[in-house]
């Protein structure tokens, strides 16, 4: 019998016998860590607005991988997202400084060397993407390139499978909403339009530059806004604080 | 044979178009082998035509009457849930050997993923958009609760309440009402309501 590599990656990550609580993403994500030399896997959906729902990452370092991309706005998922098409960082420390200048200081700090992401797509359409790291720079060979698309592909699969699941008006699948909080982000995004006049898109940048020059994180700074205790002005890029 | 909404459906596939055979699907619709597989998610094997009958009186009666040996049937799996069954029917032989039992569980196992994998292909680029769509939608969504709330000085829950509202009462989309308050037509048309 021959099947191709993504039924395969397929059929082991779904099996029954792989139990345990571990969603789809999870069970697929571990694979592809263990099967390939990256440290982490980390796997994103993307929106028109950039990374939305985290849905797996294999470590913390993959989590705070996404998260710094997801806060920033930039980033090697970002770049895959937008320029539809994989993005290969063999040697991070060289190339991130200067084409990401948020994201990297902290990726190299946190250990990673290396990053390789792919998008997951259907024709033209462009769902998120799969990232994988490495505490060793270098680059891929033709065999851990063509295992990460097949599993980029599979990844895709899982995703169009857990949609096919949902009935059309409600929405995405559990598995696919993130656990972080997202739909703060999102209303703040839209009491900023308002508070400082400016457009949606403005108004996420400005989030993310509060939420970069004071050291904390987009949801923590959505929060703020959520609660009152943060607002911005017109015009005007100094917001003011609660006291 | 897959399932579907707890309820036995649709043969999807069957090695030869026999009538016999065919008849022996129809028929498990009530009871059989598959249904019993289904049900308890576990193999169903080695059984010869004289237990079918007792087990199962009509099904029984057309697989003496096709002359086959035993029937057996395993679960399609996918993960913890059992999603149909495959039968297998033997025209000279009562039993199957624990290897190939198991081999009959793996090429169910195959057929589980073959499955997902043809019905992805053929409706991935509808799903594609569903699935955008539904991440962006949640997006729009939550921003015009924050730009009515703000706008309103409004609580986000009434803010949602009201989009809410005027679509019910409109007839119209969430997702279009959504996209008025942003772009601001929706104060025109709803601010007595607020």
């Amino acid at each position: 019998m021959c099947i191709s590599r993504v039924q395969q990656i397929l059929t082991a990550a779904v099996l029954p016998s792989r139990r345990g609580g571990a969603t789809h993403w999870e069970a697929l994500c571990a694979d592809c860590a263990a099967g390939l030399p990256f440290d982490g896997v980390g796997l994103a959906l993307m929106a028109d607005w950039g990374p939305a729902d985290l849905v797996a990452a294999t470590d913390g370092v993959a989590t705070l991988m996404e998260k710094l991309q997801r806060d920033l706005g930039e980033g090697p998922c970002v770049d895959a997202s937008s320029r539809r098409r994989p993005v290969l960082q063999p040697q991070l420390a060289a190339t991130a400084p200067t084409r990401w200048p948020g994201f990297g200081p902290p990726a190299l700090k946190a250990g990673i060397a290396a990053i390789f992401a792919f998008p997951l797509q259907v024709g033209q359409i462009w769902l998120g993407v799969l990232d994988l790291y490495r505490s060793v720079a270098g680059p891929l060979n033709a065999h851990d390139l063509t295992e990460a698309l097949a599993f980029a592909d599979a990844a895709t699969q899982v995703l169009l499978h857990l949609q096919d699941q949902m009935p059309l008006a409600e929405g995405l699948h559990p598995d696919l909403a993130g656990h972080d909080d997202h739909a703060e982000i999102h209303q703040a995004t839209g009491m900023v339009t308002v508070q400082a006049a400016v457009m949606l898109t403005e108004a996420l940048l400005l989030l993310r530059a509060r939420a970069f020059s004071s050291g904390r994180t987009l949801p923590q700074v959505a929060h703020d806004v959520v609660d009152g205790t943060l607002r911005f002005n017109p015009a005007d890029e100094d917001d003011e604080d609660e006291s | 044979m897959i399932s579907q909404e707890r309820v036995l459906t649709k043969l999807v596939a069957a090695s030869t178009q026999q009538a016999r055979l065919l008849e022996l699907f129809e028929l498990q619709h009530d009871e059989g082998p598959c249904l019993d597989c289904y049900r308890e998610g576990r193999a169903v094997a080695n059984v010869d035509p004289v237990q079918a009958e007792r087990r199962w009186p009509a099904f029984g009666a057309a697989v003496r009457a096709a002359r086959f040996a035993s029937v057996h049937a395993v679960p399609l799996r996918l993960r913890d849930e059992v999603i149909g069954a495959m039968n297998l029917f033997l025209a000279d032989r009562a039993t199957l050997t624990a290897e190939e039992l198991a081999l009959a569980q793996a090429l169910a196992d195959i057929a589980t993923i073959g499955l997902l994998q043809e019905r992805a292909v053929r409706e991935q680029q509808v799903l594609a958009e569903q699935l955008q769509g539904a991440l962006n939608s949640r997006t729009v969504i939550e921003q015009a609760k924050g730009v009515l709330a703000e706008r309103h000085q409004l609580t986000l829950e009434a803010a949602f309440t009201a989009m809410r509202t005027h679509a019910r009462r409109n007839g119209r989309p969430l997702l279009a009402v959504a996209a008025d308050v942003i772009d601001g037509t929706f104060d025109q048309s709803l601010q007595p309501d607020l």
